[in-house]
């Protein structure tokens, strides 16, 4: 079993109308044990930037370390907030960094520009090829069953009720197929002026 | 393949020569989704037949009427479905010559297990999809797999984008996820089969083996109509 496997676990996020959505389920496990059922992977680096992470979990924590790290070295030394975009870039080349020996994660960015409030979202491999597209990102053992509900579900312009709907049943309809993620979800609405932060429950088996 | 090769014999290999092994299966991609209702069954298969990054052709059906009341889709590897259909068209004509009538849905589903499980260590390599109306005439759909392991579902979906495929029916169809009041809404037929062809618009963004078409066979008590919705052909 691939090593990206090894903990399970799923991140997706959306972009709407003015908003971004970032949803993660809740379980950590060994395999098929779970040891853990309010292990969140996503985690807020800027008011309105958020990252989630899956993967390898000791990667996961250590690279969320590392980021948060060299995010708040750039905004001492430059005195601003970092924008998404940036953000991505240097993770980008911090995975890069480790090419032949990379961490086993593949990480999901969502947030909203501090100046111009554009919306923005952006997934890598685990080695930091992005990809910046204006619909959805996936990422996660149920990744394939997630590219199916979001192509169905998702459309342009959605409002933040309505992108937390998408997202939810997006998120909750594809981990109820897989065994290693699930155990619950949260789901992240990030708009311009208020984030909302909302624990679904959900089949826990 | 190390049990048919040389490689038992190594007294006889000869020295500087290149040994290439068979491999005997191959995938060929394709997708299937099926849907029943109280008195309908909706089977769709898209219509591309590819291996790698080759398509073979755009046009090739894998939806195969086995009677007037019951369809087999079959995808995987195209050979072992044509082997095994083939192999399914004779045992049912077998049947009806031996029993004076055509095999009902559910005999058809036992056989196709029994078919299958008969190759347990040199399987055919294909997902199948059975649907029908059972003998009081309801829609059924059967899954198997490559085995013969064989499930009584109203819905399902298979192939090589299943897994794209299946939680979006869990959702529309199975109501899964959904806060209703009571009990679940039935789903009509024209519901079912705008279902299917959605899901199929959305398996053909992201599945290279899906796409170009999808067949749509509507099997009710009249009959069975055939439609045919195009996708993307990238």
């Amino acid at each position: 079993m691939s090593i990206l496997a090894y903990n399970g676990g799923c991140v997706v996020a959306m972009r709407g109308k003015d908003c971004v959505a970032i949803a993660t389920d809740r379980r950590f496990g060994v395999q098929a044990q779970t040891i853990e059922t309010d292990f969140e992977k996503v985690f807020q680096f800027n008011p309105r930037m958020f990252v989630g992470l899956v993967g390898l979990q000791t990667d996961i924590l250590t690279v969320r370390d590392r980021l948060m790290f060299r995010k708040n070295l750039y905004e001492t030394r430059e005195n601003r907030e970092m924008q998404p975009a940036r953000f991505a870039a240097m993770l980008s080349s911090f995975l890069y960094e480790h090419r032949f020996g990379p961490y086993f994660i593949e990480p999901v960015i969502a947030g909203l520009d501090p100046k111009t409030l554009e919306p923005f979202i952006c997934n890598m491999d685990l080695i930091g090829c992005p990809n910046v597209p204006d619909d959805f990102v996936v990422a996660g053992t149920c990744g394939e069953q997630l590219y199916g509900m979001c192509e169905t579900l998702w459309k342009p312009d959605l409002e933040p009720n309505q992108l937390f709907e998408v997202i939810s049943q997006a998120m909750i309809n594809a981990f109820d197929r897989d065994a290693i993620s699930g155990w619950g979800a949260t789901v992240y609405i990030i708009e311009k002026d208020k984030i909302t932060v909302k624990t679904l429950k959900t089949r826990m088996d | 393949m190390n049990f048919m090769g040389i490689e038992q014999f190594p007294d006889y290999k000869v020295p500087g020569t290149q040994h290439q092994d068979f491999s005997p299966y191959e995938s060929n991609g394709g997708s299937i989704v099926a849907i029943a209702g109280d008195d309908y069954v909706v089977i769709a298969a898209d219509t591309r037949l590819s291996s790698g990054y080759t398509i073979h052709t755009r046009k090739q059906n894998k939806l195969f009427q086995l009677s007037g009341k019951t369809v087999l889709g079959s995808t995987g590897c195209w050979c072992d479905t044509l082997a095994l259909t083939a192999l399914v068209k004779a045992r049912m004509q077998m049947y009806e010559h031996t029993h004076l009538k055509t095999m009902s849905t559910d005999a058809i589903a036992q056989m196709l297990s029994i078919i299958m499980y008969n190759k347990r260590f040199f399987p055919y390599y294909v997902s199948n999809v059975l649907a029908g109306l059972d003998n009081e005439g309801k829609g059924v759909v059967y899954s198997y797999d490559p085995i013969g392991h064989c499930e009584r579902a109203t819905y399902r979906a298979g192939g090589s984008a299943g897994a794209l495929l299946q939680p979006v029916l869990d959702n529309q169809i199975g109501f899964k996820n959904m806060q209703l009041d009571g009990e679940i809404p039935k789903v009509s037929k024209d519901r079912a089969v705008a279902i299917a062809t959605d899901t199929f618009i959305s398996a053909a963004e992201r599945d290279i083996y899906t796409g170009d078409a999808v067949c749509i066979n509507i099997i009710t008590k009249d009959g069975i109509e055939v439609k045919e919705v195009q996708l993307r052909k990238d």
